[in-house]
């Protein structure tokens, strides 16, 4: 069996970056296992603007940003394969993987990084009744068609989900000559970024429609109308308030969730708040030497911070190569916990002889929250208070924890979303 | 000239079909659907059933029996998947004792075997999530489930090597009696939506059209039949969800009505339905607000803790409920050699081998046809890579790279398997069609990823025009043009 | 001419400030509800000369696959994106590509060229 120091289970964003980061960290024999057929992941679809400020002060595509982490992984001459599918990793960090060339084949790591990225809720998931005719899509599904392939999949669109991709689509399809009627949301706020409603329906003059879901999909070869309705408190539909709107195309975009079916099979344990798997402050999972991040970990808005967090996740990888990190832990661990509105943190727990001088906790909050602060606190003691004009559930929030203040007596540290006074 | 045409290409036609295609002569399946298996057999529980429901002498009874048993060497033969997972009819402590008595008691009058009353330690020991109110079961081991689309594709490939002739998206418009037999007026759909139509002639006719199976009946006889439309909505739940009962849970009867049913199936999801609704349209595959509330509550009654997040798809089939309450078969009293294969509903799909044992058989003896010499009785699937082990999968490489080529991540399937559907015997010609014979598609992801790479494959292998790749029959097309030319 | 508020939502950040703007004619007399001076200059942008950035996709001769991403290099006037559209409708690139390489020079006369976001090689 072919043997590795690290391999990296995906070559999005997050997998060249954590390459990059433990190629830099002194670990190069380093092996990326990427499903497609060239790296980059979703960016390579994700052709709109709006990548990269954080991270090369510009504003980049999704391919431009792709390249540039390429770039970096061709020059270190990281090896990576393509075509090539993971289909098992065991707990002993043996992967199997299957590709045209090879066929099937098992390598053996030293430590593993997971970044698979995540998948896109379907329509069953979200139980929509109806027919079922052509012309139901993820948005993500329609992007690939429309930006790589060149093919449009409707004229007259309904749009169920105001996420980013969906609502990127709306201006996309628009622009490719497809007439968005609506983009309905079934919470009372969008789960995408403000400029994106701004420039992809704003723009355009597509009407958003909040606290609204499909009740009714009509078509039997292809989709024929679409009928949604406003929801109550409860988010059920509310007798009297349907709208029908004909069109030929549903868009779907409800939410990502994590891919961890491979997670999975190496044991590794998962949260049910964000179906990612549960890291400590080096974003190693309860499997030693198997390391998570990007959107297999939790779905972020902005693939800077997938970038970042990457980079954190292959250095402790390549740490842990060296093993450093297992001679200096005690064994003593602190639970991190949100709280008042805190849907959860990544990571889940800290132990504080392994951690960096600081430390990003980045977290999403369940709910729109207006004039509040982000307040953290070392068991009751509050250590920090930064006020947040807005926090809304579609946007990642971050706190830094700094290992000089974190010292032995604390047994938790607590995050909490408090209104201002 | 045939000697027999069979209206219907689901698992009923398909079955008889195939035991047709043991005989001499020409015969022909007429299906509207661009695929076998794409009407009522592609949504139902997908459930052989052991057979104690069906009242003692009527043909659901003898037929379903008979069916079950013949399942063994059938799966062997034609590579259906299939295992008896063993069913229980469970019974809540409010229910009166004497129903599953009474269910027991039919059970064995209809020659079902094996079949017992579990209760207690014994009973929590064979299914750990059984809802705390479940007091006993009746157990019956001969259960079992099926792929449904594996059993009637294998039927109709078995038949089509053995000369039985598939005429699909082709639509019956009119039967009428004429010298020496029928004259069928069907109407071909082709993918450009453009119509062509015919006239057949054979000498015998079998109605195994589902749904609309008393329409041609009623054509050809005056002994009227009349088919309601029974929908029945179903979820299905991810495969880490499939362990969560291992046999197939029925509930008795009772005030909350007849109650659905929890099974693994037996790709490993789980699968919980249907409802049982009477619509007029026939075609109503539609999923409801009403049925999909109802579902979970009423799956409630006899399994608790399901797992509802993982919910992948949910979706509707029609069963083809007669006025009789039974399957009415055979030579129409009044029309020689038209013979009917009507009102097939649960336990239809069970009963299937059997009926096309029985229909073939009648229609063989009246026309004198003869049995034919070389008759193939086995038929291989689809090679599916998850079955092989290492070794053989990386044989299979090295002769086909394109079995290394993974196309549907939550299934696993590789573009070979794709390929292989795509030119084996009536092969697939749409997204539905690749998904029947693959499973390429059915995962979790419900064809988020694959459909793109399946849409070029059939572009690429069929020659078919991307903007006529269709999810199924009709104008069900993914694409409607290039970007900025729509 | 009356005063004239325009509400806007600042996407400068993800912050996604409410902006309100207080306009008289061409005059801008005041923003309020930004946090940043980002916000400001956006404002004030946005209601006298709204620009953006298009991206689209062109079709490819003799590559690999047969489309190519393309972004305006820079900022066009807002009310000019569906002319770029058009410009783009019909237009072909050849084989191979180069993240950068100028697709249609000076689209509409805005001074700005339409490049290529993504490589593709030849077939």
């Amino acid at each position: 069996m072919k043997q590795y120091d690290l391999v990296i289970i995906g070559g999005g964003p997050a997998g060249m970056a954590a390459a990059i980061a433990a190629y830099d960290e002194g670990v190069s024999d380093i092996l990326i296992i990427e499903r497609d057929k060239e790296l980059g992941g979703i960016l390579n679809q994700c052709i709109h603007n709006g990548f990269g400020l954080h991270t090369f002060k510009e504003e980049l595509t999704g391919p431009e940003y792709a390249a540039r982490f390429a770039q970096q992984v061709y020059e270190r001459g990281i090896a990576f394969k393509l075509n090539t599918m993971v289909m098992d990793i065991s707990e002993q960090k043996v992967v199997t993987a299957m590709n045209a060339h090879d066929g099937m084949f098992e390598v053996q790591a030293k430590a593993v990084v997971l970044a698979m990225g995540c998948r896109e809720r379907s329509r069953g998931a979200l139980n929509i009744p109806g027919y079922r005719p052509a012309g139901i899509y993820s948005a993500g599904t329609a992007q690939r068609l429309v930006n790589m392939e060149g093919f449009m999949p409707g004229k007259e669109v309904v749009i169920l989900g105001s996420g980013d991709i969906g609502l990127i689509m709306a201006r996309r399809m628009t622009l490719e000559g497809a007439k968005v009627k609506v983009v309905a949301e079934l919470m009372p706020y969008s789960g995408g970024l403000k400029r994106n409603i701004v420039q992809c329906l704003n723009d355009f003059d597509i009407p958003l429609k909040l606290s609204h879901t499909v009740v009714d999909i009509e078509g039997k070869e292809r989709v024929e109308a679409v009928t949604i309705a406003q929801v109550g408190a409860d988010r059920k539909p509310i007798p009297g308030t349907e709208e029908r709107y004909t069109c030929d195309t549903l868009l779907l975009s409800c939410g990502l969730l994590p891919e961890n079916e491979l997670s999975r099979t190496a044991g590794v344990e998962l949260s049910p708040v964000t179906s990612g798997p549960v890291v400590n402050e080096s974003l190693e999972t309860s499997v030693e030497g198997i390391f998570a991040c990007g959107n297999v970990l939790h779905v972020h808005d902005l693939v800077d911070y997938v970038s970042q967090e990457a980079a954190v996740a292959g250095r402790h990888a390549a740490e842990y190569i060296k093993a450093d990190a297992m001679e200096k832990s005690s064994g003593k661990t602190i639970q991190i916990e949100g709280e008042g509105g805190v849907r959860y943190t990544v990571p889940g727990f800290i132990r504080p002889d392994c951690m960096d001088e600081n430390l990003t906790v980045r977290f999403r909050v369940g709910n729109v929250y207006q004039n509040c602060s982000i307040v953290t606190y070392f068991d009751d003691r509050e250590i920090a208070r930064r006020k947040r004009p807005v926090m809304a559930p579609g946007e990642m929030e971050q706190i830094i924890l700094q290992k000089k203040q974190l010292q032995n007596d604390v047994s938790r540290v607590k995050i909490v979303i408090e209104p201002n006074s | 000239m045939y000697d027999v045409i069979v209206i219907g290409g689901g698992v009923t036609g398909c079955a008889i079909a195939r035991e047709l295609s043991k005989f001499e002569g020409k015969g022909c399946v007429i299906e509207a659907g661009d695929d076998v298996c794409s009407g009522t057999s592609k949504a139902n529980s997908a459930i052989i059933h052991a057979g104690f429901d069906a009242a003692p002498g009527s043909n659901k009874a003898r037929l379903n029996v008979r069916g079950n048993a013949m399942m063994d060497e059938l799966a062997e033969k034609l590579d259906i998947s299939f295992r008896r997972n063993g069913s229980l009819v469970v019974r809540t402590a409010e229910q009166p004792e004497e129903g599953l008595r009474q269910l027991l008691e039919k059970g064995r009058q209809n020659g079902v075997p094996g079949i017992r009353i579990v209760a207690g330690e014994e009973l929590r020991a064979m299914e750990p999530n059984l809802a705390d109110t479940v007091v006993e079961a009746l157990y019956a081991p001969t259960g079992a489930i099926v792929c449904p689309f594996e059993m009637t594709i294998a039927f109709a490939e078995n038949a089509y090597e053995n000369g039985m002739e598939f005429r699909l998206e082709t639509t019956v418009k009119e039967i009428e009696k004429e010298e020496g037999g029928y004259c069928v007026r069907v109407e071909k759909r082709a993918a450009d939506q453009t119509v062509t139509t015919e006239e057949l002639h054979t000498k015998a006719v079998v109605n195994a059209a589902g749904v609309y199976a008393d329409v041609w009946n009623n054509r050809v006889s005056e002994n009227k039949i009349h088919i309601t439309a029974r929908k029945g909505e179903y979820l299905l739940l991810d495969k880490v969800a499939g362990n969560h009962v291992q046999h197939t849970i029925f509930q008795l009867p009772g005030k909350m009505g007849k109650g659905v049913l929890v099974t693994q199936t037996v790709h490993g999801n789980l699968l919980v339905g249907p409802t049982a609704k009477d619509i007029d349209d026939k075609e109503g595959v539609n999923t409801t607000p009403e049925g999909l509330d109802y579902l979970p509550d009423s799956a409630a009654v006899s399994v608790k803790n399901l797992p509802l997040r993982q919910v992948i798809t949910s979706f509707a089939g029609l069963r083809a409920h007669e006025d009789g309450d039974d399957f009415v078969l055979g030579e129409a009293a009044d029309a020689p050699n038209f013979y009917n294969a009507a009102g097939i509903e649960s336990p239809g799909l069970s009963s299937a081998p059997a009926i096309g044992e029985e229909i073939a058989a009648e229609v063989a003896a009246k026309l004198g046809l003869q049995k034919k010499e070389g008759f193939k009785d086995t038929r291989k699937g689809v090679q599916h890579l998850a079955e092989l082990s290492m070794e053989q999968r990386n044989e299979l490489i090295r002769q086909n790279p394109a079995y290394g080529n993974i196309i549907c991540r939550c299934e696993m399937i590789s573009e070979g398997e794709i390929l292989d559907a795509i030119h084996r015997p009536i092969g697939a010609r749409s997204l539905d069609a690749v998904k029947r014979r693959t499973r390429a598609g059915m995962g979790r992801c419900q064809s988020g990823f694959c459909s793109p790479r399946v849409i070029d494959i059939l572009n690429r292998e069929c020659g078919i025009p991307m903007e006529q790749v269709r999810k199924n029959s009709g104008a069900s097309n993914f694409i409607v043009g290039k970007n900025k030319e729509i | 001419m009356a005063k004239e508020i325009i509400e806007l939502t600042c996407i400068g950040c993800p912050l996604g400030c409410s902006l309100k703007v207080e306009k008289q004619d061409a005059e801008i007399l005041s923003v309020e509800g930004n946090t940043c001076p980002r916000g400001d200059a956006y404002a004030r942008k946005e209601v006298t000369n709204p620009t953006r950035i298009v991206t689209s996709s062109v079709k490819v001769v003799g590559g690999e696959v047969e489309t190519v991403s393309c972004k305006t290099a820079s900022d066009i006037p807002k009310n000019l994106i569906f002319s770029v559209i058009e410009v783009l409708r019909g237009q072909t690139v050849t084989a191979p590509v180069r993240i950068g390489d100028v697709l249609v020079k000076n689209v509409c006369d805005t001074g700005v060229d339409i490049v290529a976001t993504k490589e593709v090689q030849s077939a």
